[in-house]
């Protein structure tokens, strides 16, 4: 059930058929390339857009509210039309902000927040990078990240408005600080597969399904919880949602932006939630294997196994952020260096010790 | 603050409102920030005024009624019980007991009314958006009560100089006894999800001390001044109508943070509970309206009438010169004395507590502005 293999294959085929001869097969891969962005592009949008959707039912399901409804069936159709609504907007850049800032912030917070996309495991052996499985994954998946806060010290800094200039600084604090136990957290799952590779990953907890899922482990414990927070954390949202706090900040470092760069944002921020969701459901929850053992017996493509464990994930990252309190800038701080970070370390021995001695 | 020598850093002059989501209203407050520590806070007031007692100088004394509603627009009964009391002061009226149980039926239910949008939006100032509408869903169930009783949601108009507009209706008490069996679950409910959510108490304790001297000096009542350790509930400390014969506590702490004025209100609800329980209970039968002039003259002289808002001391101060309408009237209005201790209970805090400080004073800017 390779499907995304399938069609690679299918387009280099019949591209190579059409154009030989004429064209150099360099541009075979260069097209393919472009077709795969495009494919990613629509695929992340699209996501974003039922998350939304989905965040806005969840919420209304806590707080006793029904949601979305009126536009389409379910109200399905509300987030379409609001990215409408949004495509349609007035492109406003304050008078006194940096015009190319402004403009570049939201275009590289999205790009960022896809590029993860990249070295996903869809299936086995496919992942969008060259459709091969890239040995440093998690790695670049790490570093992809940690470039997230330059979109948001773009915006911020570029609009210049003072909300939003505080925006980014939080937001930049934040993330840089929740960078160093989620890398700690992550070491930890790394020396219990010995690879950097995420398809090398979920290979080792695929043989028996739910059995050999990295969650059983108790030595991760400790990091898989470290990992969710600062996950949160790096994804701003509730109870670490202080780069846009909304009651203190107005919107954080997007007060500024309306119409599709807002848009843009947005989106991104959603296409971060579920990046979350995947690695979680990737590091822990066997990824794209079936949860009832290898080969799976119910014939479901890996791809729809990854999603609906990230959907699971990203649920109830939902329902934590629907129900908490926010921190202070301050406690946020003192959480990561006094508590995370420590407790990281030490996560870090204790699975040292036991891959030593298992 | 340190600093490198070569390093010159500055503070930061902020507008915070009158568009603000979390400023309650059109409340400006000018902040100097060093980072994202408050170093001075100055709020700016006067962007709801509305003369509101200058027109009371060109009404009589019932066409006024509908205007006290207005003030705080929260507590429509409260105000109006104090704007009725200063003028059946002034006239010497009497409400009959009746009267005076659904006067009182009806301010209690307006303070948990109240309490209830303070608990939703001081969960919404520190982060936590869930607790707004579960409040909103039972106060939803007093304002229909309020609304079957006299027409209206938020601006009642109900209580008339000498009496009441109508009776209550038939099935009012069974309803309220519904609610008010209801109820206490949903403040355990509350309590859970927000006040002992450790994040919350984080947010909360220690934060904004207001210093039991400092809001005297400022004239701040209500539970912002029984959360700062002063014991006075007008209820008790200068009872009006029935409330000497009903048993209830008044929480008092000593804290003086964000979390004890918390802690007060949401035990006042509770007891409220109680007051509403006895109130009708106790409700005896009989006329609701006591015989009053169809023109109201009243002879010159002054007449205050203070009574215990869900903020504090509400109270209303007329002047009557013998035509049929006031001379003066002042009102003496919670939230702005209140607001006032606001740049007291900054001290050293950051962007994030000033919310929920101001929160905590839980001001309405209708009645801030008058």
């Amino acid at each position: 059930m390779e499907i995304l293999k399938l069609i690679d294959n299918w387009l280099r085929g019949a591209m190579t058929t059409w154009f030989t001869g004429h064209v150099p097969l360099i541009f075979v891969d260069i097209l393919a390339w472009i077709v795969a962005t495009v494919v990613i592009l629509l695929f992340v949008s699209l996501l974003a857009l039922i998350l939304i959707y989905l965040e806005r039912k969840v919420a209304a399901y806590i707080q006793g509210r029904i949601g979305p409804e009126r536009v389409g069936p379910w109200g399905l159709l509300q987030t379409v039309m609001d990215a409408l609504k949004l495509l349609e907007k007035e492109d406003i850049v304050p008078a006194a902000a940096d015009h190319l800032l402004h403009t570049v912030a939201p275009v590289a917070f999205f790009m960022i927040s896809v590029l993860g996309y990249l070295v996903i495991p869809w299936e086995e052996t496919v992942t969008i990078a060259k459709f091969v499985d890239l040995n440093v994954g998690l790695l670049y998946l790490l570093a992809i990240s940690s470039l997230a806060v330059i979109g948001v010290l773009m915006g911020g800094w570029g609009s210049n408005n003072k909300w939003s200039l505080l925006g980014a600084m939080r937001g930049a604090a934040q993330m840089i600080s929740y960078e160093v136990p989620m890398l700690l957290a992550l070491i930890c799952v790394v020396l219990q597969a010995g690879s950097l590779s995420l398809g090398v990953i979920v290979d080792q907890q695929k043989a028996m399904g739910l059995l050999t899922w990295n969650l059983w482990h108790p030595w991760l414990w400790l990091p898989l919880i470290i990992y969710l927070v600062c996950a949160t954390a790096e994804v701003n949202r509730v109870p670490f949602d202080i780069p846009a706090a909304e009651s203190e900040l107005v919107a954080g470092f997007h007060t500024e932006y309306s119409g599709m760069k807002f848009a843009f944002f947005f989106l991104a921020e959603y296409a971060n939630l579920f990046m979350v969701g995947m690695l979680f459901a990737t590091l822990f929850l066997g990824g794209w294997a079936s949860p009832f053992g290898y080969p799976d017996p119910l014939h479901i493509p890996g791809v729809l196994w990854l999603l609906f464990k990230a959907m699971l994930v990203v649920i109830f990252m939902m329902w934590v952020s629907w129900t908490l309190p926010r921190l202070r800038v301050d406690q946020l701080m003192s959480l990561a260096w006094k508590l995370l970070i420590p407790a990281s370390f030490l996560s870090l021995v204790v699975v040292s010790i036991v891959m030593l001695y298992r | 603050m340190t600093t490198a020598p070569h390093c010159v850093t500055d503070e930061i002059f902020l507008n915070m409102g009158p568009q603000h989501p979390s400023t309650h209203g059109v409340l400006r407050l000018m902040l100097n920030l060093d980072g994202e520590r408050v170093m001075h806070v100055e709020p700016d007031i006067g962007f709801l005024h509305s003369s509101m007692e200058k027109v009371a100088e060109s009404l009589d004394y019932r066409q006024f009624l509908p205007y006290a509603d207005r003030f705080d627009y929260l507590n429509g009964m409260g105000n109006e019980l104090a704007y009725v009391r200063a003028v059946e002061g002034l006239l010497g009226i009497e409400p009959t007991l009746r009267c005076q149980y659904i006067r009182v039926i009806m301010a209690e239910m307006n303070r948990i009314a109240s309490h209830l949008v303070y608990y939703g939006t001081i969960g919404m100032d520190t982060g936590a958006t869930t607790p707004f509408l579960y409040c909103f869903r039972e106060r939803e169930r007093v304002i229909e009560l309020l609304e079957n009783a006299c027409g209206q949601r938020l601006l009642y108009h109900y209580f008339r100089i000498g009496g009441l507009r109508n009776d209550l209706p038939r099935d009012f008490c069974t309803k309220l006894r519904a609610f008010l069996h209801d109820f206490p679950p949903r403040i355990k409910e509350y309590e859970a999800l927000l006040t002992k959510n450790v994040i919350f108490r984080h947010r909360t304790e220690g934060v904004g001390y207001l210093d039991p001297a400092v809001a005297r000096g400022y004239g701040v009542t209500g539970p912002m001044l029984r959360g700062s350790g002063v014991d006075n509930d007008l209820r008790r400390a200068d009872p009006y109508y029935i409330y000497p014969e009903l048993e209830f506590d008044v929480p008092v702490l000593p804290e003086g943070d964000v979390m004890a004025r918390h802690l007060v209100r949401q035990e006042e609800m509770r007891q409220s509970v109680r007051i509403l329980h006895q109130c009708l209970d106790k409700l005896p039968a009989g006329e609701i309206n006591v015989k009053v002039p169809r023109r109201l003259k009243a002879e010159p002289g002054e007449s205050y009438a203070r009574v215990e808002g869900p903020r504090g001391e509400i109270g209303c101060y007329v002047i009557a010169d013998g035509t049929d309408h006031p001379y003066r009237l002042h009102w003496r209005a919670p939230s702005f004395y209140n607001l006032q201790a606001l740049p007291a209970m900054c001290g050293n805090a950051y962007v994030a507590d000033l919310i929920a400080i101001l929160g905590s004073v839980d001001i309405t800017l209708g009645d801030v502005d008058r």
